[in-house]
């Protein structure tokens, strides 16, 4: 480990201390909003350690977290919460494991279809067996989690992502998984793997996504399967992801913060737009700034030090940007 | 045997939608999260028209197929087109396809949202029973499935004898080669979006005439039109109407027999059997 290393560790080690101390703030408001800053900095991290260096996009992370958040609500009249949490991690695993093994072996376009109607699916199946053994569709979560120690969970979480995303970094995984999205071909003539490679991270990436839907589960009270399997989820992950940047492990960090606070602005200011809202900022970000926060940032310091050698001032970036406002003209 | 009928009837309908995804990602090579929404969005319309000025579905196709594809057409010269000359190569236009599209697919659902509203919509239209050999069946299926039919022979007819079919064929087989015999490409590829966002609002018209829509649905259509697409081979028109029939036919063996709620349930079983047996799909070339 070079001293560069132990210097970011430290350096994020410290990070998430003083965003540990965010419940002794006293607001509530804050805390609700840190709560969901940690569950999507969750979903977007593991997302993108997979998506992100491989560009197979997953649209199934509501399906994933469905899972976790269901096998909770089923379970919690027959065992105690820490067992379903493991539960629902290896469910997740187990469904990514089938999903990855049918589609990841091959390359192209059949995995991001398959994962697209994945939560409808599962949904579907969940409502039918629900049916078949008799029971409402609805099920009610007793069980209390104080805010602050969900919150802890889920900061503890994000910290077990980021140290995972770290060392799948600086493995041979990690490696391959970057030869991977740069060219399929030569990762299978340099032989690698690729199919158990693309397998085990996204096994990974899921197995977050369900643990993070168990832990929340208790927030809600009830539970039903268009609530647990809401397309939505899926959406805001993939946005908030994007919005960071996907080639950089705290990217999607950069992402989550921004966009928490700015869907908190629109669900109370156009509570009816709401979806229309979510696409157009979704088109923006695909559009204007394909690499993300995480891609600005670094132009503009690459900016800076060619400014420093006495290059023009107006940053590419912001080039970019305005040659790509101009969309549809030749 | 009723089953089997009602399969093929209901799969009929299912190829329009199908070929209009094709000659969305056969021809244009975009692949268009955003499909089923415009089926919904063309079952909306029919339902609007009808329910508002008492128009029959087979007259307001006349009206919705125009629309959608100036709507489409629009969308790709806007929207699809920057990402085409952007992209160095095809894995790159997937990627930024299915984002964009993907996001395009929420506004849709958010336009669809704020006209008609969350609610279920349906409408009751020729529904009284047809008989054929001794077992009765709703007229409306029947009906739709006629005019898929002659939709689906009309395009058929178009891409096999003009020429602007032809060179519709021609992009889809190798775009740059096509280039060189002097088709216009970016302008066939506007063409077949265009024309495939048209053909699938009018599948979604005809649809409606028997299944119940909501805003939200469209993702279902989009899978199931991209299941039958794969299922069928990327850029066979044969290949799309058997899997059609098949899909149609699984997911009536399925609601009869199992449960009506599984139909999606349906979709991918087949999805998953062709990508254990057969990934380049039934009419596809094996890549050599």
């Amino acid at each position: 480990m070079t001293g560069r290393e132990m210097r970011q560790l430290a350096i994020a080690a410290l990070l998430f201390a003083a965003a540990a101390l965010l419940p002794f703030s006293g607001s509530g408001y804050w805390l609700t909003l840190g709560i969901s800053i940690a569950m999507f900095t969750v979903l977007a991290t593991s997302w993108t350690l997979f998506s992100g260096p491989t560009n197979y996009i997953s649209l199934a992370t509501a399906a994933f977290f469905g899972i976790g958040m269901y096998i909770v609500a089923a379970g919690l009249d027959r065992l105690p919460f820490p067992v379903l949490i493991v539960i629902a991690g290896i469910a997740g695993a187990a469904l990514a494991l089938v999903v990855g093994l049918a589609t990841l072996r091959i390359s192209g376009v059949y995995f991001v279809i398959f994962t697209l109607g994945l939560a409808e699916l599962v949904r579907q199946i969940v409502a039918w067996a629900q049916n078949v053994m008799g029971a409402s569709s609805g099920l009610y979560v007793l069980i209390t989690l104080p805010d602050p120690t969900l919150y802890w969970l889920l900061l503890a979480l994000a910290a077990i992502v980021f140290l995972i995303g770290w060392l799948i970094g600086r493995s041979r995984l990690g490696f391959a998984l970057r030869i991977i999205g740069n060219d399929e071909v030569v990762a299978v003539h340099v032989g690698i793997n690729t199919a158990r490679v693309k397998v085990i991270l996204f096994v990974i990436s899921s197995i977050f996504a369900s643990i993070t839907g168990a832990l929340v589960a208790p927030r809600w009270s009830y539970v039903e399967p268009s609530i647990a399997f809401s397309p939505f989820l899926t959406f805001e992950v993939v946005i908030m992801a994007l919005l960071g940047g996907v080639h950089r492990l705290w990217g999607p960090l950069l992402g989550v913060i921004p966009f928490t606070l700015l869907w908190e602005f629109i669900s109370a200011k156009f509570p009816a737009q709401t979806t229309l809202l979510l696409g157009v900022s979704f088109l923006l970000i695909v559009y204007v700034i394909p690499r993300g926060v995480v891609g600005l940032v670094e132009d503009l310091l690459r900016g800076g030090a060619a400014r420093s050698a006495g290059a023009e001032r107006i940053p590419r970036w912001l080039k970019a940007v305005l040659q790509r406002l101009r969309i549809g003209h030749a | 045997m009723s089953v089997l009928i009602v399969g093929l009837l209901l799969g009929g309908t299912y190829a329009l939608m199908a070929m209009g995804l094709q000659l969305q990602y056969g021809v244009a090579r975009v692949m268009n999260l955003a499909n089923g929404e415009v089926i919904v969005a063309g079952a909306f319309a029919t339902f609007w028209l009808f329910a508002g000025s008492h128009l029959s579905p087979f007259v307001s196709i006349f009206g919705i197929v125009p629309a959608a594809f100036v709507v489409n057409w629009a969308v790709y010269r806007i929207l699809i087109l920057p990402l085409v000359r952007r992209a160095k190569n095809q894995g790159q236009l997937d990627v930024d396809s299915i984002l964009a599209t993907f996001g395009l697919s929420f506004i849709f659902i958010g336009i669809l949202l704020s006209v008609f509203g969350g609610e279920m919509l349906t409408y009751s239209y020729l529904a009284r029973p047809f008989v054929i050999l001794g077992e009765p069946y709703a007229l409306n299926r029947i009906a739709a499935f006629l005019g898929s039919a002659i939709l689906c022979a009309s395009l058929y007819v178009w891409l096999h004898w003009t020429r602007a079919g032809l060179s519709l064929r021609a992009v889809s087989v190798n775009s740059s080669a096509a280039a060189l015999v002097s088709i216009n490409v970016e302008r066939a590829s506007a063409m077949a979006f265009a024309l495939g966002g048209a053909v699938s609002a009018a599948g979604g018209s005809l649809l409606s005439m028997f299944l119940t829509f909501d805003a939200s649905q469209g993702v279902i259509f989009t899978l199931k039109a991209l299941v039958i697409v794969i299922l069928g081979g990327v850029s066979d028109i044969r290949g799309a109407i058997i899997a059609s029939f098949i899909l149609g036919m699984t997911e009536t063996l399925v609601a009869t027999f199992i449960d009506p709620g599984l139909t999606l349930a349906a979709a991918y079983m087949l999805f998953i059997i062709m990508l254990l047996v057969r990934p380049e799909g039934l009419f596809g070339r094996r890549p050599s």
